[in-house]
């Protein structure tokens, strides 16, 4: 969506990940979502009066799989504290990073092409999480407040980008990118809908080549489609104020999602002096050059050479099949699709099943095995199964695993026999005269026609290619 | 009065932990209502410690070097299930659901922490007057202040009370009180011993050390309390040092400066001992020459930016939302400041107003960054001189214990009682007060030494040299 009056939009993102480590940033406490409200906390998590903070190792080390990932610079580094008083933050500070973030400069690559400059990526913990009753529902003018420390220290690293976007799509790209990135690199596990990835997106406008225009920044979005919206309601409802004669106050804003638009969460005057000052209880953070190439040894290739991989495997791949690489990759899945690649199966198949029903599922992949999908693919592909009964074998393989032959004969997938399947065929030939005559005179689409009717009549137990050979056959 | 070494030897020997328990509260009991020394007494946690060491001696089993040993704990120092206020009414009726590290380690060398003592509110003040539960008298003359902030843990030593205890030393709040109530103090190094239950006022400037009537009973003390902690980030790597065993090395051979900035403004008395002490180290085989290091002049003005800007921060999570008092108000925020209102007492407040002010935008470069550089002066100071000699010698406080009241007015005056005490702090290095003569109303005198990082076992040598001159005269 292009803007109007020649305006065009300016784009910086804040990503927020939490990092996928077995405890907190600076305790042993769990890091795991949805539990019992205050079960994963102790003196250090709480902030207890004499609790001190210590380094999480494996989180240094995501933390630094992310840097490499942006091609970043990783650096020593040191830890300060942000004050600023709020219920859900057990010490009233924030311990983060500040002048001397871990990773600093950088760039993603977009699949479109564009590039995106990094500017840093630092570690932070988390805050817990507020629950706000009746009244406003906000915090002043709740009726109560319930807040949940078990998220309190939970690591996160903040990904921020230069002012490099120029369309709410690029933006969109960009997150999506990132996503892909932080999920390959095992530092995050990219759920946006849990919170573990979350957004603030910097929006400003300007006249072509003018300098950047007063930014507003829209907090905590919290998926990429809310992050598109936003940012296009945003750019509109600046151009709009500045052609009525108004001016851009930079402020934060709140996305609503059911009422799609921005509203002011607080103006610029109103932002709080954080008061920054080096963490006393911490000391510098100086990874070795050792540990860092460690680090660089154990990533795997990122989603860029994955899709180039993917696309290989397919001469001129088609547009839907671009897409289904795209989720594939997005979301790991490559794996699925080379085991069928190394069997010498269909690789479209194979994609069109991993970016299908396993990416629907995705969340309970570790009981699908690649041999199993590939198993179940090659079926498919050998018309001993339908596309229908692969769908359901891989249902069943995602929900409880298994062996996709057994899986088949339980759920009574035997193959027709081609005799019974022939004499099917013979059957509606005989009982629709008038369509088998249009078809042998040419007409393709009856094949679909009696197609639908062998389905209906082997409750779709028939594979849709054997029942086309049956028909030539007799043509 | 017996020495936490001859307590813990005869326990170990087979001699009663819980008489020798029974003996400490009774003493508590006899003056405590007078001086005000323990804001909280755990019997029953002190008689059960005791009864265990009993019955580890009557297995057979070594008991531990502090078995059976009677301490005071300062009240900022954390004890599960016991209650830590920090002389606080913001934190009264709080017991923390764990210990401070330092408590474990006493207790697993057979210690029997006896109570809780009173401070300066956070460790705020250097006279035990800023405490929200009443000012501790100094046991030698009740007109008097003990010192502070640790001054419980100084008097119940000094009262009898206890043979040793724990404070915690932000600017002198050791060694102050110590050399106020006639006691040995120990500043050690900071990361020496770790911090970990600390409830912290100025986290890169506190260290908890221990009050003896001896030399060796604080080598002894330090020695179980020291080493690193996985716990605390900032401890040093090390495994406690070997402190006791080095106490009678004297000081032969050793180089000392005598260092005028650590004497200017001090009253007569005082001077005389720190002058005597230079001559009984002289005899005693060591060097002494005469430095000036003049860094040291802007040590209280850069403390006074750095240990409030730190506290601002440390102090805030005290907001009525977990633990502790809350006052109720119309929203969260008008809680927050009903709350820190009526929980903080007026030199916290003061403290805390000043660091947010020194930290603030706009202001952080003049103040807090300056004495930031202040601070890296200093250091490069110190380091300068213990390239040239082994220690300094100096006045721990300007004066003997002063009268109630008569710095409460001014603050100023109070905080340069800490002139002496401060630079080493902000160095992170070590220091340690040991009486010697006396002044004023014939009240005690404490001599400081200080030395550069790890130096304690020196430090310890150098202040039994002093001590064993006084036990001859």
């Amino acid at each position: 969506v292009s803007l109007p009056n020649g305006f065009e939009m300016v784009v910086g993102l804040e990503v927020h990940t939490e990092l996928r480590t077995a405890t907190k940033l600076f305790c042993g406490c769990a890091n795991r979502f949805g539990a019992e409200p205050n079960t994963l906390v102790c003196p250090v998590c709480l902030g207890l009066p004499g609790s001190l903070p210590v380094l999480n190792e494996r989180a240094v080390e995501l933390a630094m799989a992310i840097g490499l990932a942006l091609h970043s610079t990783i650096a020593p580094s040191t830890f300060h504290r942000k004050n600023y008083f709020y219920p859900d933050m057990p010490k009233d500070y924030q311990i983060s990073q500040y002048d001397l973030p871990i990773n600093s400069g950088g760039y993603l690559d977009l699949p479109d092409g564009s590039r995106v400059s990094i500017e840093r990526a630092h570690l932070e913990e988390d805050t817990g999480k507020s629950t706000h009753l009746g009244g406003t529902g906000r915090i002043h003018g709740a009726d109560r407040s319930l807040i949940d420390y078990n998220r309190s220290g939970v690591p996160l690293v903040e990904i921020v980008s230069g002012p490099d976007m120029r369309s709410a799509d690029q933006a969109r790209g960009y997150a999506a990118e990132l996503r892909g990135i932080l999920i390959a690199t095992g530092a995050s596990d990219g759920r946006m809908e849990e919170g573990s990835m979350r957004i603030d997106a910097n929006v400003s406008v300007r006249l072509a080549e003018a300098p950047f225009g007063t930014r507003c920044e829209i907090k905590n979005l919290n998926s990429l489609r809310s992050l598109h919206r936003a940012i296009d309601y945003e750019a509109a409802r600046q151009v709009a104020l500045i052609t009525s004669g108004g001016t851009v106050r930079q402020e934060t804003r709140h996305w609503d999602e059911m009422l799609a638009e921005t509203s002011t969460m607080r103006v610029k005057e109103e932002a709080e002096d954080y008061r920054y000052f080096r963490e006393p209880d911490l000391v510098e953070l100086a990874p070795s050059d050792q540990w860092r190439d460690r680090v660089a040894e154990s990533l795997g290739p990122m989603p860029a050479a994955r899709r180039l991989v993917l696309r290989g495997l397919l001469s001129g791949p088609t547009g839907p099949q671009i897409e289904s690489i795209d989720v594939v990759v997005m979301l790991d899945l490559d794996a699925y699709v080379l085991a069928v690649h190394e069997l010498g199966g269909d690789v479209t198949i194979a994609l069109a099943r991993a970016s299908n029903e396993v990416a629907a599922s995705h969340d309970r992949r570790e009981h699908l095995t690649t041999s199993a999908f590939a198993e179940t693919v090659l079926m498919e592909q050998r018309g001993e199964l339908s596309a229908t009964q692969a769908k359901k074998v891989l249902g069943e393989l995602l929900t409880n695993g298994g062996d996709p032959a057994a899986i088949a004969r339980t759920k009574g997938f035997e193959q027709l026999s081609d005799d019974s399947l022939s004499a099917t065929v013979e059957q509606f030939i005989t009982q629709h005269p008038d369509e088998w005559q249009r078809y042998r005179d040419g007409d393709e689409k009856l094949a679909q026609f009696f197609i639908g009717l062998v389905m209906k009549a082997t409750s779709g137990q028939a594979n849709g290619k054997t029942v086309i050979a049956e028909l030539q056959s007799r043509r | 009065v017996r020495s936490a070494i001859e307590i813990a030897a005869a326990i170990n020997a087979g001699a009663s932990a819980a008489e020798e328990l029974e003996r400490s509260m009774a003493a508590v009991a006899a003056r405590n209502g007078e001086l005000n020394v323990f804001l909280h007494v755990d019997a029953d946690g002190a008689r059960r410690r005791a009864a265990a060491v009993d019955e580890k001696v009557s297995r057979g089993e070594y008991a531990g070097a502090l078995a059976g040993v009677p301490i005071a704990l300062k009240d900022n120092l954390c004890t599960e299930g016991v209650p830590t206020t920090c002389s606080s009414k913001i934190l009264e009726g709080w017991r923390p659901p764990y210990s401070a590290t330092v408590v474990d380690r006493l207790v697993a060398a057979g210690a029997v922490p006896v109570g809780k003592t009173n401070l300066d509110e956070f460790a705020m003040g250097s006279s035990t007057e800023n405490s929200a539960f009443g000012p501790t008298r100094n046991p030698l003359d009740p007109a008097r202040v003990p010192g502070g902030s640790s001054g419980g843990s100084a008097a119940a030593v000094a009262a009898g009370m206890t043979p040793v205890a724990l404070g915690s030393d932000t600017g002198g709040s050791i060694r102050q009180p110590a050399a106020l109530c006639g006691l040995v103090g120990v500043k050690p190094t900071y990361g020496l011993v770790s911090r970990y239950g600390l409830v912290a006022f100025a986290s890169s400037l506190d260290q908890i050390g221990p009050f003896a009537n001896s030399v060796s009973d604080a080598a002894l003390v330090l020695e179980v309390i020291a080493g690193h902690d996985p716990r605390d980030t900032t401890s040093l790597p090390e495994a406690a040092p070997s402190l006791l065993a080095h106490v009678d090395d004297g000081v032969a051979g050793k180089r000392v400066a005598l260092v005028r900035e650590l004497l200017d403004g001090s009253d007569d008395d005082v001077t005389a001992s720190v002058l005597r002490a230079a001559d009984v180290l002289r005899e005693a085989g060591a060097e002494v020459v005469e430095r000036s290091i003049p860094e040291l002049k802007l040590g209280l003005s850069a403390y006074y930016l750095i240990a409030p800007a730190e506290a601002s921060s440390n102090l805030a999570r005290y907001d009525g939302v977990r633990y502790g008092l809350r006052v109720d108000g119309d929203d969260v925020t008008a809680m927050n400041e009903a709350t820190r209102t009526a929980g903080f007492g007026t030199e916290v407040k003061r403290r805390i107003m000043l660091g947010t002010y020194a930290l603030s935008a706009g202001y952080y470069d003049a103040y807090y960054g300056q004495a930031l550089k202040v601070r890296a002066q200093m250091i490069a100071a110190f380091a300068r001189a213990y390239a040239e000699v082994d220690f300094l010698l100096g006045a721990t406080t300007p004066s003997v214990a002063f009268a109630f009241g008569t710095k409460t007015k001014d603050p100023m005056a109070m905080y340069l009682n800490d002139v002496f005490t401060i630079p080493t702090n902000l160095s992170g290095e070590a220091a340690i007060t040991v009486p010697f003569g006396t002044g004023e109303a014939g009240l005690p005198v404490g001599v400081q030494l200080l030395g550069p990082g790890r130096s304690e076992a020196r430090l310890l040598a150098a202040a039994r040299v002093l001590e064993r001159a006084e036990d001859r005269s």
